[in-house]
């Protein structure tokens, strides 16, 4: 144990070990599906980003894709000039997104849920236009392709099976979810936690609030822009959609899904939606958000706390009988 | 004499209505100062214009030499002057221990360190400990502050501020909304502070007054009546007919001694 118990130390735990066994199981038992795979770890890295706002500092946002957009571009307009190297691009789209947060987080921090809501949205429909109208740049709707990666620290060549670009992706959420794990066990990680709580006792105790949520939306949105460029070096495409707000909305559920402010939410939410689109549509493709908004409706009435908050729930109930 | 705290006319004018007007306060360092007045006097509002919550329409506030009229609100409690609110204001979600070694870690600076778990920060752990034994809130610690009764929770918003190290430490109410046998106990650790804290609190509850303040500074319709000390405030016939005048009816208890006349509910 700890020498504080209930506080938080930060450390490994089992949970931690079953969480990334599941990707290194899934890469020797679905040698097929590494595309879909590596789809799954990029949507997860880009929801624990949001995690970090939204379930650790309490800061809604309806333009989180914004940030995404902007790394994948970042990667795929770098590729597509002649930087092919992919981890330099990769630190470059981080950097760029995180100049964007820092940018755009002092319009965003001072406000509270709605007009957090408003200004996410309004920078992630900006974004989008922009992108779309700078067609001789982007792309537009006909997205950015030509995209050629180098091969990873010059041995990994990107293979058509998607080897390379899974375990790429693992390597890089893993470094993302090591960094999460221990800024939010810090104390800048309490103060965050403390801001959700209850923001206006925050000056009391001499914290300077709105510089806490700079960092912390400069952080997201670089991580949101690891997560983009990882995608665009991974596909070797840019769709315009990157940017959409349909983006920002999904990573929002996921989020819900799986359960806000324990790290974990963002994995399970991340696999369960696109387990469920791959699934469901496959199926019924016009249908499947159907169910998913049944899912969501249900998850949120009943848990709150989305699937982890479920489980949380029942384990606590399963303890209160047992004595 | 040497102030912990001084304001020069200080107003707070809402259109016409003068929540506070020309209020000019001294506190010596290490006074135990009350602030009474009926409800609506204005005091919550003094409170707020020490603290930075609002910014006054004219006057001037002075912590030792150095106005801080223009200081924000975390800015004023970086340099010691903390207050506590009337109603609780903690962190629902975060355990009695973390709220106060948050507390800490932003008074040492700690607090935007990233790279650290808060379990390895030893120092503000041992310090958050001691200080929660010391509030008799040690068995509390891990307790999740939403599910802490609520006059434990009194005593974390004061051991919040204690966090800060307070020069000067603001207690609005502080034993508000809990039983006669916990707000004793609320002021018994308000009295075992360090004599260079100055205190300054606003209570109705005038038995408390009389047993822990020094003086008493009597706030009357944004304005300030009287200050002395109690005996002179007990005194005062003008103090008396403000009290008198509007005790019918009002939850504020008279001065100690003739409450069972002339409040015969509460007898029983």
């Amino acid at each position: 144990m700890s020498a504080s118990p209930g506080l938080s130390d930060g450390r490994w735990r089992w949970p931690d070990t079953v969480l990334w066994l599941v990707p290194l199981i899934w890469y020797v038992a679905w040698p097929d599906h590494l595309l879909l795979g590596s789809q799954v770890i990029i949507t997860a890295l880009f929801t624990l980003s949001l995690d970090l706002l939204l379930g650790y500092a309490g800061v809604v946002s309806l333009g989180h894709a914004a940030f995404f957009g902007l790394g994948a571009y970042t990667a795929g307009l770098l590729a597509v000039h002649g930087w092919r190297e992919p981890l330099t691009g990769l630190a470059a789209a981080g950097v760029v997104a995180a100049l964007a947060g820092l940018a755009t987080s002092f319009l965003v921090v001072r406000g509270k849920a709605l007009s957090q809501l408003m200004i996410t949205l309004g920078i992630g429909i900006l974004l989008y236009e922009a992108a779309n109208k700078a067609s001789s740049v982007t792309g537009g709707v006909d997205g950015l392709s030509d995209i050629s990666m180098d091969r990873l620290l010059g041995v990994f060549r990107f293979d058509l099976a998607g080897k390379t670009a899974y375990g790429y992706s693992l390597a890089v959420a893993f470094a993302g979810f090591l960094l999460v794990k221990r800024i939010v066990a810090s104390p800048f990680g309490l103060s965050l936690r403390a801001i959700r709580e209850g923001a206006q006792r925050m000056p009391a105790i001499g914290a300077p609030v709105g510089r806490r949520l700079v960092a912390v939306f400069t952080i997201a949105a670089g991580l949101a822009g690891i997560a983009g460029a990882l995608l665009t070096q991974t596909t070797q495409f840019v769709a315009l959609e990157v940017l959409g707000f349909e983006r920002s909305a999904a990573v929002l559920i996921m989020l819900a899904l799986g359960g806000t402010g324990q790290l974990y939410g963002a994995f399970i939410g991340a696999a369960l939606f696109m387990g469920m689109q791959d699934l469901l549509a496959r199926q019924n493709p016009a249908y499947w958000q159907f169910w998913l908004g049944l899912m969501l409706v249900a998850v949120v009435l009943r848990g709150r706390g989305g699937v982890l908050g479920g489980v949380e729930a029942v384990r606590d109930r399963l303890r209160r009988t047992a004595r | 004499m040497t102030e912990a705290l001084r304001t020069e006319g200080l107003c707070k004018h809402w259109g016409g209505l003068r929540a506070n007007d020309q209020v000019s306060l001294r506190l010596p360092v290490g006074a135990r100062h009350a602030l009474i007045g009926p409800n609506g006097a204005g005091k919550t509002t003094f409170v707020n214009l020490l603290t930075g919550v609002l910014a006054p329409s004219a006057g001037r506030v002075f912590l030792g030499d150095t106005d801080i009229t223009r200081l924000a609100m975390h800015q004023r409690v970086r340099r010691g002057l903390v207050r506590t609110f009337q109603i609780n204001t903690l962190f629902a979600g975060l355990t009695v221990l973390e709220s106060v070694v948050l507390a800490i870690c932003e008074r040492t600076g700690l607090a935007g360190t990233w790279h650290r778990a808060v379990a390895r920060c030893t120092e503000p752990v041992a310090e958050a400990k001691d200080l929660l034994d010391r509030l008799r809130l040690g068995p509390a610690a891990n307790t999740l502050t939403r599910n802490l009764p609520y006059g434990r929770q009194r005593l974390l918003e004061i051991a919040l501020a204690l966090a800060m190290r307070p020069r000067v430490l603001l207690l609005d109410e502080p034993a508000s909304g809990i039983p006669a046998s916990e707000s004793t106990e609320v002021f018994e650790v308000i009295a075992a502070l360090p004599g260079d804290v100055t205190v300054l609190f606003i209570e109705h509850d005038m038995d408390l007054v009389f047993r822990f303040a020094q003086r008493v500074a009597v706030l009357v319709d944004g304005r300030l009546l009287t200050e002395g000390t109690p005996g002179e405030i007990a005194a005062d016939p003008r103090v008396r007919d403000v009290y008198l005048g509007e005790v019918t009816g009002e939850a504020e208890r008279p001065f100690p001694g003739e409450e069972k006349r002339d409040a015969p509910g509460s007898a029983r």
